[in-house]
Formats: structure tokens, C-alpha cells, sequence
């Protein structure tokens, strides 16, 4: 995956509770069998209307929010099914760092895999970052630093686990940092776990 | 130390601790269907890797299937690629396959349980939110995205945080004609959809030791629409009962070794839980969805809330958003919501049990005028016991349509769709915007509620029903 280390962007507000994976992504569009090239359908329902027309009041679709790629998002925010889509689909359409008061756990897990941050920070932090969003301002995030700076300079830092900060910063995938560092560990468990419960097969 | 059913599933799968509460866990299971899995072998495929243990992965095709017409090709072609797809990774990959011919077909959350792939004592993951299903068994079941299906397909393992541990406490019996979705419509009503984020939830209390697998599996299911990703239920009697003989469940010898120690499993008294809440079951009302969101539920006694009445300016937001999208008017009874469509199904309320509840209501009745009603069993088990009971006669009897396996309308994604504006009363998971196809609106309830509803063309009390059978 791409390694993110820092970004400087406009951020998009988009201060909406509850916002699901079905919103996210739409469930028509999961046959859809490739990783690539969703983004035209991340918000699909929001951004556009029955006939294919641009909803002129999303955000995505006004200035200078098009070219967004932090997104300040509501509570709860990726909540409902763990389609991968939903990250894919944000991925491709640019955003690549989304900061809420809470997010759903396992879209939260998937931004990790993709390269992209997820920030979760207090009320009144959030409160900050979305008037800086609606007024349209730059945040520059700095993951190799640890913190956001906002217009005015000051700063909020990103509680992140260490694992998760490394391999976002080197890009590095998961499945093989597993297999490299733990292939014996995880053998010596099995053949463990084989000899105490042989009725699992 | 007392311990908890959860901490003792996680103490025995931790391969190697991470640091910063992080551990390596082993992954004994895996059900594999055809959205979130196809990236997953992708990868594989990229980085030169084979499945670690290809007899620990299942795969069965369900979301993207048509539910009439099996005898011919899947109409849509995007559909029939993707599960082509499916069908052509399991081979390549050495994993078993229950194709869309075979008997034993069905939705990931009913097939993996009828089968005894789902086991006490297993960690079993899937691409799919709703895993926690299999918690009902005491298994440490969780959803995942298709990154970790390919981890736990090359290594067998998934990085993860342990999770806080939440009890909810249902005491009492409950009172007849309510059941398990109504218990859980309102745990998640009380948690609120972000409730229980971080937290594994135990179920447990004498109204819950009184329910069966079935209601169990529902009452698991919809763990993670109070933001959970595991809901569990302590093993028991009534789960061996229920798994004995069934094909891949442990035999003989195997069998009486592995009860012996899932009998070891339960919480210990006085296990400390992080949370607990409590739900008294003789005081629930059979439950029902007003809102977008599987929290805004209420009694279905009650009425259509009013955001100008609540305190909570967040909540007024939520709810007024909601209310715009349903169509509904604040403080309108709910009994007054006229429905156009009924779905009954999913891997929420498609199993046996829940059909003969709703066939139960329906019997020697009707569907209102102007209704469409759909029955879509959670798999080719579930359909042919259904069949056997002559329950199929009911619900074609009473004007439904009986249809093949699969998620159909709880996801939306085959051609079982809802035109904009539709009114449903489902049995499914979620009421999310767009849900059951764009525009269309869902409330969520139990089986004996859908029924009555289809008879009564609006949201129904099914105790009416069930009183003057």
C-alpha cells in the first residue's frame, strides 16, 4: 500500500451522525469484483441524484471541497456492514485521512489496511477542525510527527497504535509482515492447539 | 481468577502478544462468500501465497444470488462473474464449495451453523458484519474486511485489540408473542448504534438460557448494530442438542472430549465485565423501527417520536433527518404506518424457527390488498424442513411468494429490490437509507410483527394475531 507520512489538504465537513457503509458505498455497486477505481461511486446516493445529476449541496461536489482529501465526518462514521468497498471507493476519490469523534470499528480497521488515517478526537477538537472545514481552510497532518496543525497553528495530537503509525508510514502490508515475523510462532501455536483439540481437523 | 466466557476464547487463540494490548490471534474458521472475498484471493494471488489451512475456510455464494430461476444462468452478468469468481478461487485454491445447486446453500450466517462448521470454543470470522451470529454457539465470531480475509487465508492469524467486555442481563421470562429480535431491537435501542463500539457483548440471564439456537442467532446477529463486532452466548445444553450429528461437528470420542471442555467455557461467577446492563423481559412490547438507524426503534404500542420534544440537540438532528427520509409524522402511532412490501428472511430471522412463527400468524389468512410479500429462506435446509411442514402451503396460501436461499431484499444486492418510496416491513438487520434499494423505506421487526403486518397493510401488533388463533 501507499505509505502516508503527511498531508496538507482542504477538508471536507461532513457533519453527519451514523453514516453507514451503505452510504458509503451502495450495495448495487458490490458486484463490482475489482479494488480499483470506486470512487465515482463513494457517496453515490448523496453525491448524485435519480437521473445521474450532481446533488449541487453535497459537499463533494462544491468548491473547494471537490478536491478534498481529509474529510471531517460525524460520529459513528463507516458504522453497519464491513465492505471494504467503502475505504476503496474514498481511496480513489481522494481522501485519504478522515477525523470523527468515533468510528465504526471494522471500517476503522480497513482505512488502516489502505493506507489511509483515521483520526478519532474529543468534542471540542472536533468542533475546531469542522469550522476549519466549512471555512474551507488547509489542515496539514504529519503522522510521522504525531499531530494535525490547524490554520491558526495550533495543534492536536493523533493517538494511533505504534504497529499500525509504522506500517502506515512505510507502507508496509500486513499479511507479509505477519508470515516474516511470526510464520514459527503461529506454526508451534497450531501444532499446540492440533495435539490438545484434535476434533478440530 | 473469575474470567469471562470472551477473555477465555481470546486467552486460548492468543499466538503472541503485540504490545499496546495488540495480540496475534489464531483463526480456527472462515466463511467465504463471493462480495468480500474476491480481493482477498487477488491478493494471494499477487503475493505468490496459497491458503495456510484449506480445510478451515468455507465458501458459499449468497449475497449477489437471484432467489427465482435457479434452474437457469444468473441473469445479471456482473452477478454471475461474481460468483463464477467465488466457484473458480475455491478451486484454485483447495477450498470447499457449496455451489448454487448444492442442497446445503444458504446464507453464510444459517448454512456455516446447519453444518457444524460453527463450533464452541472456535474463533470464526467472514467478510460480513453479521458474523457475530455464530457467538450464539460460544464461539468468538467477528466480522472482517477483505484485507483480513486474506491474512486469515495466508496466516491464519488477525492482528487485533482485545475488546472490552459488556454483559446484558435479561431477566425474567418473556411474555407470549414477543421473541429474540424483539429483545435485541432493544438492546440496540438502549446501547444506541455506537453503544457498544470496542466492547464484546455476553448475553445472558434467564430469558436468554430460555431461548433457542435460533433466537440466540438472532439475538447475536444484530451485535454489531449497537456498534459491537462479537456477541456471545455461554454454551449450554441446549447448544450440544442442537449441534450433535450435524456433518462436521466432532463424533464419538471427538465429540464427547470436545463438550467436555466447551462445558468449561462459560463466564465464571464472579467474573467482573467492564459494563453490564440490565432488561427486564416481562415488561417487553414486541419492538419496531420508526427511524434509519437500528436504534431508533420503539414499542409498537407507541408512537412516531417528536425531535421537537427531545433535549439532545444531537438526537433532535438524527431523529428529524430520519423522519424526513421515512415520511413520517411526529407523533403518528405506529400501528397507523401503512407497509407495501413484506420481507421475511435473512440471516437475522431466516431460519426455521422464524418461519413457523410467521406461518403460525398467517395461517388461514390473507395478505392486505396492494401488499407484496416475499419469503426467502436462509438456505436449502431451512426450505426443504419448511416444505416438510407444509409451511410453504401457508405462506403461498396466504398470497407471499416462497423463493430460493439467499440475502435478497435485507442487502438488495441481487435483483430483489424496492422501487423509491416503498414502505417494507422486514425482518432483516438494518433500516438504513437506501437499504432495500434506493429511496425505499425498511422497519425492522420480528417474524410474528412481519406477518401480521402483510394481514393488516400497516405495522401490526402480533399479539392481536396470536391471541385469536
Amino acid at each position: 500500500m501507499e505509505p502516508f507520512i503527511r498531508l496538507s489538504a482542504v477538508a471536507a465537513p461532513f457533519n453527519e451522525a451514523d453514516i453507514d457503509t451503505d452510504i458509503i458505498y451502495p450495495a448495487r455497486f458490490l458486484t463490482i469484483t475489482a479494488k480499483k477505481g470506486l470512487g465515482r461511486y463513494a457517496f453515490h446516493d448523496r453525491r448524485f441524484d435519480g437521473q445521474g445529476r450532481e446533488v449541487p449541496e453535497f459537499v463533494l461536489n462544491r468548491e473547494p471541497w471537490r478536491q478534498a482529501a481529509i474529510l471531517v465526518a460525524g460520529a459513528n462514521f463507516g458504522c453497519g456492514s464491513s465492505r471494504e468497498q467503502a475505504p476503496w471507493a474514498l481511496l480513489d476519490q481522494g481522501i485519504r485521512c478522515i477525523i470523527a469523534p468515533s468510528f465504526g470499528d471494522i471500517f476503522r480497521g480497513n482505512c488502516y489496511r489502505n493506507g489511509m488515517l483515521p483520526v478519532v478526537v474529543d468534542e471540542a477538537t472536533h468542533a475546531a477542525l469542522l469550522a476549519d472545514a466549512e471555512a474551507g481552510l488547509e489542515l496539514h497532518v504529519d503522522l510521522e510527527a504525531g499531530f494535525i496543525t490547524r490554520p491558526d497553528g495550533s495543534t492536536v495530537a493523533i493517538s494511533i497504535d505504534p504497529q499500525k503509525r509504522d506500517a502506515l508510514l512505510n507502507g508496509w502490508d500486513e499479511v507479509m509482515t505477519i508470515l516474516n515475523q511470526r510464520g514459527d510462532t503461529i506454526a508451534h501455536y497450531e501444532t499446540q492447539r492440533r495435539q490438545r483439540f484434535p476434533w478440530l481437523g | 481468577m473469575a474470567t469471562t466466557l470472551y477473555d477465555k476464547l481470546w486467552a486460548a487463540h492468543v499466538v503472541a502478544e503485540e504490545g499496546n494490548g495488540v495480540c496475534l490471534l489464531y483463526i480456527d474458521r472462515q466463511m467465504l462468500h463471493e462480495v468480500s472475498s474476491p480481493q482477498a484471493f487477488e491478493g494471494l494471488r499477487a503475493k505468490g501465497l496459497r491458503p495456510r489451512n484449506p480445510s478451515y475456510h468455507l465458501a458459499v455464494a449468497d449475497h449477489s444470488v437471484p432467489t427465482r430461476h435457479r434452474d437457469r444462468p444468473i441473469a445479471d452478468p456482473q452477478a454471475r462473474a461474481q460468483v463464477a469468481l467465488l466457484e473458480a478461487n475455491a478451486r484454485e485454491f483447495g477450498i470447499e464449495l457449496l455451489t448454487l445447486g448444492d442442497p446445503r446453500q444458504g446464507i453464510v450466517h444459517v448454512t456455516g451453523p446447519e453444518q457444524g462448521f460453527t463450533l464452541p470454543g472456535l474463533t470464526l470470522v467472514c467478510g460480513d458484519s453479521h458474523t457475530a451470529t455464530h457467538g450464539a454457539f460460544g464461539a468468538l465470531a467477528f466480522g472482517i474486511g477483505s484485507g483480513e480475509c486474506e491474512s486469515v487465508l495466508a496466516t491464519q492469524t488477525l492482528r487485533m485489540p482485545k475488546a472490552k467486555t459488556l454483559r446484558v442481563n435479561v431477566t425474567g421470562d418473556l411474555p407470549p408473542g414477543v421473541g429474540a429480535k424483539d429483545i435485541i431491537l432493544a438492546v440496540v435501542g438502549k446501547l444506541g448504534s455506537n453503544g457498544a463500539i470496542g466492547h464484546a457483548i455476553e448475553y445472558a440471564g434467564p430469558a436468554i438460557r430460555a431461548l433457542s439456537m435460533e433466537g440466540r442467532m438472532t439475538l447475536c446477529n444484530m451485535s454489531i448494530e449497537a456498534g459491537s463486532r462479537t456477541g456471545l452466548v455461554a454454551p449450554d445444553e441446549t447448544t450440544f442438542a442442537w449441534l450433535k450429528g450435524r456433518p462436521k461437528a466432532p463424533k464419538g470420542a471427538d465429540w464427547d472430549a470436545a463438550v467436555a471442555y466447551w462445558r468449561t467455557l462459560p463466564s465464571d461467577d464472579g467474573a467482573v465485565f467492564d459494563r453490564e446492563i440490565t432488561l427486564d423481559a416481562t415488561r417487553l412490547v414486541p419492538q419496531v423501527s420508526w427511524g434509519t438507524s437500528p436504534d431508533q426503534v420503539a414499542d409498537v404500542t407507541g408512537q412516531v417520536p417528536d425531535p421537537a420534544r427531545l433535549n439532545d440537540a444531537e438526537q433532535a438532528a438524527k431523529t428529524a433527518k430520519a423522519l424526513a427520509y421515512m415520511g413520517l409524522v411526529p407523533g403518528q402511532a405506529l400501528r397507523d404506518v401503512a407497509i407495501d412490501h413484506v420481507f421475511i428472511g435473512s440471516c437475522t430471522n431466516g431460519r426455521i424457527e422464524d418461519l413457523r412463527m410467521a406461518a403460525h400468524v398467517l395461517r388461514g389468512r390473507k395478505v392486505a390488498a396492494g401488499v407484496t410479500a416475499l419469503v426467502v429462506p436462509g438456505s436449502g435446509a431451512v426450505k426443504a424442513q419448511a416444505e416438510q411442514e407444509g409451511l410453504d402451503r401457508v405462506f403461498l396460501e396466504a398470497g407471499f411468494e416462497w423463493r430460493e436461499p439467499g440475502c435478497s431484499l435485507c442487502v438488495a444486492m441481487n435483483d430483489d429490490r424496492l422501487p423509491p418510496g416503498a414502505r417494507c416491513a422486514s425482518t432483516s438487520n438494518r433500516n438504513f437509507e437506501g437499504r432495500q434499494g434506493q429511496g425505499a423505506r425498511t422497519h425492522l421487526m420480528g417474524p410474528a410483527m412481519a406477518a401480521a403486518s402483510a394481514i393488516a397493510g400497516h405495522i401490526a401488533d402480533p399479539r392481536d394475531y396470536l391471541e385469536a388463533v
